[in-house]
């Protein structure tokens, strides 16, 4: 017993300070993308090619779109453009309430919207969730447990993941949605009592991912039960899901970057 | 004729013009495959190379000779059926149902022959026992946590399981699939996300295909650093599972300075690769990012102070008398039944089994650096957490002492389109065990077919095997301590 509390002594404090502080994220840390069409050729979709889930799309106006619902936040894009036209800042900050706000053009994102008053007062100080993982290949499944570590803790702000459906407020939905995940994912999502929430976690649960266009799954938690707040990566970072989850409570106070729209990123 | 001159004879990560792969009648085929087994040779991969699910098609088999380090491969002319291997050599059971999954190839007189991957568990029947007070418990396929999808059913006597079936294939997500449409822009995307908890491992099992298929080599200086990445992953999941089973018994301290710790290695991964699995680190000649030697000084420090953490954390851990006890003799699996079954990683090497990728068939750096095998031979949750923590050590010091070292940067030749007709193995010990990979170009230098085999495809059986003739309620903790992956088995 001595041991273990000598230990604990040791061990100190180690929760992160976000969301008060900036997360601190690495150099490398690919977050949010920006497209400077100014610097785009015409002519050249270098980019659009080299695209491994056909995210990046040139329009007939030569102005380029980024899909983040598709999105792996690899390097292929930005290693094939020899203008730097797309690149990846460290904005962390990437879920969105719709699919089309997952759209980028240039350097903006529309961010999650808080929730309806109702749902608010719902759900604002305490949510439960319930995870269904239909094809995720593990990695959004870690980081959502991730998020339960001393580190994130998650339970500071009120939010738990639960065991049965039917204690939940809401579903966290990863992977492509399989054929054979389908019909238990509709059944957990009708256990779940109204009003409910659904969240798709990562570029499977969203688009499906790097397995767009197999025919073994649905394409993506909205092709079977309706979408609140979508959370691109693959797999998003923990920091990435709590933002989603707080600014869907409408629970963050100041957006620290950027500054005057609490949802919106300015040019 | 000798036995194995029967077979095309390759190294690890090799490939082969496959007018060399012997192709022979089934009979043959079947015969020289009991007989390699018979001398100790394992079954790495037994599948057909059908494009479609019509019967008939030809199989492939890669047998492994792990004390010799070579890999044999042979070829049957197309069959309908032949009579099953399974009775006689049981590690073939599930590779013999993919087969008639598959392929429609009938695997004649196999005991168990039902689908893997593409139909539903309840369409399919299972194992029952009758009899007073015998009882069955369904679970899943959505199971009580942040987890992965399948359904187990058990057979039990009051609290003691006579027998678990394990039914998979509700991640399928059609992998192979998509990687035998390649080599194209999407098949790194899809190799990193078999298993996402794997993903470097298959990666790399990946590139070592196009690399071999190419002809290209890799320089000295991205060797090292695919290695690096691969032992933090290892890490990672090694930490994380003490972790995950220290939660299991109950024994929170424990669960949460693990789960720290686990966040190290991810951050360090990200501090690498820009992603926390390091996905997008390894490319087909290389890899994508090099450490420079700032990262590298910050890499050893956080190598060092773990060597003192995991240490102090293990230490705490295994030495509470009521840890010991819950985690000995719990799910045990003996070496014959490892064995038999074919199992490979942790779960073998608790079980007594030398048998690391490795050290048995070293591909890349660890032809040159080694890192000491660690086995025990109880065969029980204890002994597979050991394992964990023995291992995470020896890779911390091979880390340091690689960090320390690193190679240094020289320009390697860009990966090329595959030469066509050839076919190629790569076999890489991710954290759970051997990741294997076999693919085969067509004349236009395309894939003809790509196979995936993860080390869970080898090992859910022998988490069956485990709870036998124990409490239901240690299977959380069994399970735990194997920790097998279900998008990597379903693909």
């Amino acid at each position: 017993m001595i041991d273990i509390i000598k230990n604990r002594i040791k061990q100190g404090y180690r929760t992160s300070k976000f969301p008060e502080e900036d997360p601190g994220l690495p150099e490398r840390f690919r977050g949010r993308p920006v497209i400077q069409p100014e610097l785009c050729g015409s002519g050249c979709a270098a980019c659009v090619e080299a695209c491994p889930t056909a995210a990046l799309e040139k329009g007939k106006n030569g102005l380029l779109t980024l899909d983040l619902g598709r999105c792996l936040f690899c390097t292929e894009c930005t290693a094939a453009c020899p203008e730097g036209a797309v690149s990846f800042t460290k904005d962390h900050r990437l879920a969105a309430s719709r699919r089309e706000d997952l759209l980028v053009t240039g350097n903006e994102a529309k961010l999650a919207e808080t929730l309806g008053e109702e749902m608010k007062r719902l759900f604002g100080r305490s949510l439960k969730l319930r995870q269904v993982s239909a094809g995720g290949c593990s990695a959004c499944e870690a980081e959502l447990t991730a998020l339960g570590n001393v580190v994130f803790d998650l339970g500071r702000f009120g939010i738990q993941f639960v065991a049965s459906p039917r204690h939940a407020d809401g579903l966290v939905i990863t992977g492509p949605v399989t054929r054979n995940m389908s019909e238990a994912l509709r059944i957990a999502y009708e256990a779940v009592p109204s009003p409910r929430l659904v969240i798709a976690v990562g570029a499977c649960g969203i688009s499906g991912g790097p397995f767009i266009g197999s025919e073994d799954h649905l394409g993506g938690a909205a092709s079977v039960v309706p979408v609140d707040l979508f959370i691109p990566g693959c797999p998003p970072h923990p920091v990435t899901m709590l933002d989603g989850l707080l600014r869907l409570l409408g629970r963050l106070k100041e957006d620290r970057v950027g500054g005057q729209d609490r949802r919106v990123v300015p040019d | 004729m000798s036995l194995t001159s029967r077979f095309a004879s390759i190294r690890n990560g090799d490939s082969v013009d496959f007018s060399k792969v012997p192709v022979v009648p089934i009979e043959d085929f079947r015969s020289s495959i009991l007989k390699m087994a018979a001398a100790k040779h394992r079954l790495c991969a037994l599948f057909s190379q059908a494009t479609d699910d019509r019967a008939p098609a030809g199989l492939l088999a890669v047998l492994a000779d792990d004390i010799g380090g070579r890999l044999y491969l042979a070829a049957s002319q197309p069959a309908a059926s032949y009579p099953t291997l399974t009775p006689e050599l049981p590690q073939a059971h599930l590779f013999e149902r993919e087969i008639h999954e598959s392929s429609g190839v009938l695997p004649e007189g196999h005991p168990w022959l039902k689908p893997v991957r593409r139909a539903l568990a309840d369409k399919t029947p299972f194992f029952q026992e009758q009899g007073e007070e015998v009882h069955e418990v369904a679970v899943g396929p959505i199971h009580a946590g942040i987890i992965e999808p399948g359904h187990f059913r058990f057979q039990c006597h009051g609290e003691t399981v006579h027998h678990l079936e394990i039914q998979l294939g509700y991640q399928h997500r059609g992998a192979e699939r998509l990687l035998s449409a390649g080599p194209d822009r999407r098949s790194m995307a899809v190799a990193e996300s078999i298993c996402g908890d794997t993903a470097i491992a298959h990666a790399w099992a990946h590139c070592m295909i196009r690399e071999a298929l190419a002809g290209a080599s890799v320089s000295l200086r991205d060797e090292a650093l695919r290695a690096v990445v691969l032992e933090v992953e290892r890490l990672s999941n090694h930490i994380g599972d003490l972790g995950a089973i220290s939660n299991d018994i109950g024994y929170l301290p424990a669960t949460a300075y693990f789960g720290r710790m686990r966040g190290d290695f991810l951050n360090m991964l990200m501090l690498v690769s820009g992603n926390r699995y390091g996905k997008g680190m390894l490319q087909p000649g290389g890899a994508a990012f090099d450490i420079p030697d700032g990262m590298r000084a910050q890499m050893i420090e956080t190598v060092r102070r773990s060597v003192t953490q995991v240490k102090e954390v293990a230490d705490m851990f295994f030495g509470e008398p009521s840890v010991i006890s819950r985690l000995e003799e719990t799910g045990t699996v003996s070496m014959k039944v490892c064995e038999d079954l074919g199992l490979v990683g942790v779960c073998a090497r608790a079980a007594g089994l030398d048998r690391d990728v490795r050290q048995d068939h070293p591909f890349g750096l660890y032809r040159f650096r080694h890192i000491p095998v660690i086995k025990l031979d109880s065969g029980d949750v204890f002994a597979r957490a050991m394992v964990r923590f023995l291992e995470a050590q020896r890779s911390l010091e091979f880390l340091n002492a690689l960090l320390e070292n690193l190679p240094e940067a020289s320009a390697g030749s860009p990966c090329g389109t595959p030469a066509g007709n050839r076919l190629s193995v790569s076999l890489i010990e991710g954290w759970r065990g051997e990741v294997c990979h076999v693919a085969k170009t067509g004349r236009d230098g395309r894939f003809e077919w790509y196979k995936v085999i993860d080390p869970s495809f080898h090992n859910w059986i022998g988490l069956a095997m485990a709870l036998r003739g124990g409490e239901i309620s240690d299977f959380p903790l069994s399970n735990k301590s194997f920790n097998l992956s279900y998008a990597g088995h379903d693909l």
